[in-house]
């Protein structure tokens, strides 16, 4: 039997405001516990709720972003449950009509010039506060509770079930992810958990149109332990099946020490949890004015960036897609284009996607360490298009920039002595000694080698100490090898 | 001789007394008179003598305001930062307030000491001031008698001068009720007009601070400094300051009096419908009119009104959870069962019904049938209204369909105690000013209260038909022999 995975994801996404949804105590992460939590986050009696504006705003942002409908009218419920970390005992979120309706999201699924476009569909981003910890470890057959995280703002993306496989899953989270960071909503801070997914996974037999028993993965906090878990549960469910059992809905945590999930509550256990329109709070109005005001605000966005760059510049589907796999690889880009011009469009985004990306990754660098700057970049690959370096000795140069050693790609051509050799009989001279030196590749070559050429040139350049101009290496060898 | 405080007020300003001798007087007269009483649940002679001596001070250096000095009770639902805040329970019959209600900063601003905390029904669920953990309140007309509630506290010690105004609250009828009950006058404002910071929650959308005291025109002086917009909460209206009393010398030629046929039918008692036409009788020698009007979904505002209360109480009470402040039981297994055992043992019988009733309503499969049809319900009282002032300037009628009745008398039927507040719960539901005033007495020589109900913001215009009828009858005068 063929299967079929379905797979929707709920994304938490923590925004970047500087005080609390509904109180102005502070966000920010790793205080001491409960330091961060003043009368209304502890919900004493007769505290209530006010909005933050600012979450607001962001929520607005987003909505314009995935070209959503953004209720003019929409309204906070409560949800009622009892758990020691939730203050109040409800939390305050938008169940009804929530601030964000029936977005998209296009997301480039697979590597290099195979990638697709898939488009996800998004039901629907509402707000709500965050509750606080239930820290059960430290204290002996007890339970500490830290509510400084309690009332935090976030957003909750929810998306129809429209990825089939792990890995678009994982295309489409971490192209949320890009795009919530991108227009400066939230920090994307995984390991803080400012960006927590949920998979709702089901699997079908290929052709079936209606959906399985889904389970729900909760709380999954790098996008490896998504794909890991989706993989997991796929699995599981389909041996479920194939073994003659029904898939019971569920929620599961996975654990990334052995790589499975396993059940927290089956639906049986769920909460009736007693939604209503919180009566502290007024629905929340969206003026036109308002939306506009932040409209303005709004960068230009991943997919645009990615059409301009292959309608303008030329560039393939996949470099528009690495350049804009983040607000910062996309600056970068953009600072280095400025410098050298868009006729280097393709030499700035090699450098971006190839060397950049291949140093960072060495180095597990964050991009704000990054020692060699666009200008500094720009100049190398400027150098490259004038003729005064090869390729070869540009990554020389950026390997220097990177370490430190120079401050700019002409003072290190100048104090290496980089520059290219272009002069016809200089080059001519080495591949005298070359040729002499190397008697059996010549014979091997006249002898029908193709091979032996190549490594003759090899043989020039590295006598060149890399610096002889390529193209005039191979016309020259030819001539004087009577091939040409 | 009935001190308001209007005229404490002009005693301090001529220098004939201090604040800290009328608070010593009054807390004398708690002494002696609250053990039978009952109204209050804390005092702290000492804080308030303190607070007393900061006012004199304040009148010492010529800083003082219009009340500066003159004392009043709290009742016990609002958070007073360093007192015992209880709201009638056992849930917080140990959580002194860190902070203050919007409420309390206002009369602390105005320099005005706090006589004690009064005792309320349980969250202000009841209209008895049966349901307390700290035990009823006794009228003071009739010690065998119930206050009404649930400010039940605040209105007996209005009544028997042991303060000589009280705050209380109205979700349902919490300050009219008793204060008619006790023969004092109460006032509820328009919903938004007094912030709700700080005041524990029974029903959000109902909630509303007001006035408590002997007569109208101190209603409009301590509404002055009640009133006022407030950030911190967001249903509180942003509207400019304005003087309550302004109006309350008008004459009432040509006033237009609503009276709905719905609030004089069957079920009123035969004192209570007569008090209440001789008060009419009076305002029109004042010359004001009469209009008949309808209100004719009135009579299922008790209904919708029992649906949407507890909705909101049974969610505004999910707090007291014994997690972080209040009461928590000695023993339990695990957290279910701290939960369980805190809950039920923290909360009385009324409370834990009117929590279950709001759970079941609200639940998954009810809410369409209940919350959603009793929202419904809401609009349409509240359209009754619109249409009603169309023809009428303010409404009129009884405050309750009878005088103060037995302890006990209704304990056992709790839909029959419901009933005591079918005159005053559809100007929650509609979210409109009104308020209570003596009237008369009926045959046992208990008070009959006149309720008077406003259009939206009409606060100022009501106490104008208040005083001028107040100017021309002595029933606020009366007080009962302690």
């Amino acid at each position: 039997m063929q299967w079929e995975t379905v797979i929707g994801l709920e994304v938490h996404s923590q925004l970047s405001t500087k005080t609390k949804i509904f109180s102005g105590t502070s966000t920010a992460f790793g205080a001491e516990p409960n330091s961060q939590a003043c009368q209304v986050d502890l919900a004493l009696p007769g505290v209530l709720p006010v909005l933050n504006k600012g979450a607001v705003e962001r929520a607005i942002k987003f909505g314009l972003a995935i070209g959503a409908k953004l209720n003019r009218t929409n309204i906070f419920d409560r949800k009622n449950y009892f758990y020691p970390d939730l203050p109040k005992g409800y939390q305050i979120s938008q169940f009804t009509l929530p601030i964000v309706e029936a977005g998209e999201l296009t997301v480039q699924v697979g590597e290099g010039e195979k990638a697709v476009a898939k488009t996800v569909r998004i039901t629907r981003a509402h707000l709500e506060e965050d509750a606080g910890k239930s820290l059960h470890e430290d204290f002996h057959g007890m339970t500490g509770i830290d509510l400084n995280r309690a009332g935090t703002p976030l957003l909750e993306i929810v998306s129809e079930p429209d990825m089939r496989s792990a890995k678009e899953a994982v295309a489409y989270a971490k192209a949320l992810h890009t795009l919530v960071t991108w227009i400066g909503i939230c920090d994307g801070n995984m390991q803080e958990g400012s960006f927590r997914v949920d998979a709702n996974v089901s699997v079908r037999p290929l052709g079936q149109t209606e959906y399985g028993t889904r389970r729900e993965i909760k709380n999954l906090n790098s996008f490896k332990f998504l794909e890991q878990a989706i993989n997991y549960e796929v699995r599981w469910q389909i041996e479920q099946i194939e073994d003659g059992h029904r898939v019971v809905q569920a929620t599961v945590l996975f654990d990334p020490d052995t790589g499975e999930t396993r059940m927290m509550r089956s639906k049986e256990d769920a909460h009736d949890y007693r939604y209503f329109p919180d009566p502290d709070l007024l629905p929340v109005q969206l003026e036109e004015d308002w939306i506009e005001q932040v409209r303005a605000t709004l960068p230009e966005l991943p997919q645009q960036k990615q059409a301009r760059y292959q309608a303008d510049l030329g560039l393939s589907a996949y470099d528009a897609a690495v350049l804009t796999s983040s607000k910062w690889t996309a600056d970068y880009f953009e600072a280095m284009l400025a410098s050298t011009g868009e006729s280097q469009a393709k030499a700035c985004a090699n450098w971006v996607t190839g060397g950049l990306a291949a140093y960072l990754n060495q180095t597990s660098n964050s991009p704000d360490q990054c020692p060699v700057t666009p200008g500094q970049a720009a100049g190398v690959v400027r150098r490259v298009a004038d003729g005064t370096i090869n390729g070869k000795i540009a990554k020389e140069i950026f390997d220097a920039l990177w370490k430190g050693e120079g401050t700019d790609a002409d003072q290190i051509i100048e104090s290496k002595g980089l520059k290219q050799v272009s002069d016809s009989g200089a080059i001519e001279a080495i591949i005298d000694e070359v040729l002499a030196a190397n008697a059996k590749s010549v014979e091997e070559f006249r002898a029908g080698k193709e091979k032996a050429f190549n490594a003759l040139v090899g043989q020039v350049m590295k006598a060149s100490k890399g610096k002889a101009n390529p193209a005039q290496v191979n016309e020259l060898l030819k001539k004087k090898l009577g091939a040409g | 001789m009935t001190d308001t405080i209007k005229s404490l007020s002009s005693l301090l300003t001529e220098g004939k007394t201090s604040s800290v001798e009328l608070c010593q007087d009054y807390l004398a007269r708690i002494e002696r008179l609250n053990p039978a009483l009952n109204a209050f649940v804390t005092v702290d002679a000492e804080k308030t003598l303190l607070d007393a001596a900061a006012a004199d001070a304040l009148r010492a250096a010529g800083n003082a305001g219009p009340l500066t000095g003159v004392p009043i009770a709290h009742k016990d639902i609002f958070c007073a930062e360093g007192w015992l805040t209880t709201c009638g329970s056992k849930m917080l019959s140990n959580f002194v307030s860190p902070y203050d209600a919007h409420v309390i900063e206002q009369f602390k601003a105005a320099g005005m000491p706090c006589l004690g905390k009064t005792n309320m029904d349980e969250f202000a669920m009841g209209s008895s001031n049966e349901t307390s953990y700290y035990g009823p309140v006794r009228n003071p007309w009739d010690p065998s008698r119930v206050p009404g509630g649930s400010s039940g506290g605040s209105a007996a010690a209005v009544a028997g001068r042991l303060a000589p105004a009280a705050t209380g609250t109205d979700t349902g009828g919490s300050i009219r009720q008793p204060a008619a009950l006790t023969g004092i006058t109460g006032l509820k404002p328009t919903y938004g007009v007094v912030s709700r910071y700080g005041m524990i929650a029974f029903a959000s959308s109902l909630d509303q601070a007001g006035p408590m005291a002997t007569t109208a025109e101190d209603c409009g002086l301590l509404l002055n400094v009640m009133a006022g917009f407030d950030p911190r909460d967001s249903t509180s209206l942003e509207r400019g300051k304005e003087d309550y009393t302004r109006d309350l010398n008008l004459p009432l030629a040509g006033l237009k009096i609503g009276l709905p046929r719905e609030f004089f039918g069957a079920g009123l008692s035969g004192d209570t419908a007569r008090a209440v036409e001789e008060a009419i009788t009076q305002l029109k020698k004042l010359g004001a009119q009469t209009v008949e009007v309808g209100l004719p979904n009135s009579n299922l505002s008790v209904a919708a009104y029992y649906v949407l209360a507890p909705a909101e109480a049974s969610s505004n009470l999910s707090r007291f959870d014994g997690v972080r402040y209040g009461y928590r039981t000695p023993e339990y297994k695990d957290l279910t069962e701290m939960y369980e055992k805190t809950r039920a043992e923290g909360f009385g019988s009324e409370v834990k019904r009117r929590i279950m009733i709001g759970a079941y309503v609200l639940s998954h499969g009810y809410y369409d049938a209940y919350y959603l049809q009793a929202q419904k319900l809401r609009r349409l009282i509240a359209q009754d209204f619109v249409e009603a002032f169309k023809q009428c300037d303010v409404i009129l009628g009884p405050t309750a369909p009878t005088t103060a009745f037995k302890l006990g008398e209704k304990t056992a039927d709790p839909v029959e105690m419901y009933l005591s507040d079918i005159y005053t719960i559809a100007v929650n539901l509609a979210g409109l000013p009104g308020m209570s005033l003596p009237c008369g007495f009926d045959a046992q020589g208990l008070p009959i209260g006149l309720q008077l109900i406003g259009d939206y913001f009409a606060e100022a215009r009501m106490l104008n038909v208040a005083h001028q009828y107040q100017m021309a009858s002595d029933w606020h005068t009366r007080a009962p022999t302690l």
